[in-house]
């Protein structure tokens, strides 16, 4: 399974010379297995993808939630416009709305000048919740997260490796933090024994006392969550928009001059291409 | 192991918050979080006890009807929320293990996930001034 991180940043794209070591983009990860290929989310990074060199005629982009950050690629997305194409979306169901009737308020006037029902390509909405699915060689589930709105996480088990992407994620919000027994952790169902798992971590420990409820994790957290799922290796996701390539580094550096139970952790960057076997 | 859905983890995270005792049950009864306030009532640590069965908790203490004469499980709200899917509201007595008998008033509400799916129920109870 190769993963192709195409897009880290959190919130807003932060286009500019001071990100352009892990990139500006906002979240867009591609997974692609015997020529097939599965989209997570469809932020800015989106404008990135490359579709595998195999023709294909199938699409298939798995939302992890709705926010702007992670579906403002959308409209921009080639396939959408291209009639020979069969695109799949898939995306956690509301309590109210279809996601047909979600996606419409964005892809419509006057946020957009296409309508959806107007888009040439073949749509399938997928509404899903705590599920599971076959997307050719991908075996996925989806399980909710905490994260305001219906947000979850993506479990994809291809031929020899299983990647975790859980980008927008507080699983530490309460009174005394993430709760120690696999039982009540969110996502833990998720990021179980990964190979790979990519969490938000948009906060430093000491900014997040700040930014409690706001549906994000510390770098902290984040560290603590891997180590208790046991997986192999983490990749900080959802950098914060504010923070610069230089920022970064100091608090990676930091970071790693700490004491953790967990230490095979990196901040993601666009561009990057890996291998999991 | 499959961990608890995420409405059943923010109904705990909320009772931990709480200065009211908190009962939170699966959907068959069996009770699978209290918190510190709960713990006075049950007599018993969260921490040391962990999830109860049904069978083990309902035991700790008698309920006791307005004439304090014992009061049927389907007389409690906690267990009508279980049996119905819906919110009820009860004021009764208990009689702890001690012989300790207090009236207390409790309101049970059903955890229906996004999906629909009743997924558990919580108890609260709160304290009652009249005698």
């Amino acid at each position: 399974m190769k993963v192709s991180i195409k897009g880290v940043r959190g919130s807003i794209p932060t286009a500019g010379s001071e990100t352009s070591y892990y990139g500006g983009n906002t979240a867009c990860v591609t997974l692609l297995e015997d020529d097939w290929m599965i989209i997570l989310d469809a932020g800015s990074g989106l404008q990135k993808v490359t579709l595998p060199q195999k023709p294909t005629n199938r699409i298939d982009i798995l939302l992890t939630h709705l926010h702007f950050d992670h579906i403002q690629g959308l409209g921009f997305f080639g396939s959408l416009f291209d009639p020979s194409k069969e695109v799949h979306i898939w995306a956690p169901e509301s309590s109210t709305q279809s996601l047909n009737s979600r996606l419409n308020r964005f892809l419509s006037p006057p946020f957009f000048p296409v309508m959806m029902r107007d888009l040439p390509c073949k749509l399938f909405l997928h509404d899903i919740s705590k599920s599971s699915f076959q997307i050719g060689p991908f075996s996925i589930e989806s399980k909710y997260v905490i994260h305001p709105g219906p947000t979850v996480g993506y479990r994809i088990t291809g031929k020899n490796a299983v990647l975790a992407y859980i980008p927008d994620h507080e699983q530490a919000l309460g009174l005394s933090g993430m709760i120690e027994d696999k039982k009540w952790i969110s996502g833990f169902d998720i990021a179980d024994k990964a190979d790979l798992l990519l969490h938000d971590a948009q906060y430093t420990g000491y900014e997040y006392k700040e930014k409690i409820g706001w549906g994000h994790s510390s770098m902290e957290d984040a560290i603590k969550f891997a180590a208790v799922a046991e997986v192999k290796r983490l990749l900080f996701f959802h950098h914060d928009p504010s923070r610069t390539d230089e920022q970064l580094d100091i608090i990676f550096s930091k970071l790693k001059q700490k004491d953790f139970e967990f230490e095979n952790f990196d901040f993601a960057r666009e561009g990057t291409d890996i291998d999991l076997g | 192991m499959a961990s608890h859905e995420i409405e059943i983890i923010l109904n705990r995270q909320l009772a931990d918050c709480l200065s009211l005792p908190v009962f939170i049950t699966d959907t068959i009864g069996n009770l699978i979080f209290y918190n510190e306030p709960a713990e006075l009532i049950l007599g018993t640590r969260y921490g040391e006890t962990g999830e109860m069965k049904v069978e083990t908790w309902s035991t700790i203490f008698k309920p006791l009807d307005e004439e304090r004469n014992p009061l049927a499980p389907e007389g409690l709200p906690l267990v009508q929320t279980l049996n119905d899917q819906l919110p009820h509201h009860r004021v009764f007595w208990i009689e702890s293990l001690t012989g300790k008998i207090e009236k207390i008033s409790v309101t049970s509400y059903p955890i229906i996930g996004r999906m629909g799916k009743f997924l558990g129920a919580v108890a609260i109870f709160w304290e009652t001034k009249d005698t």
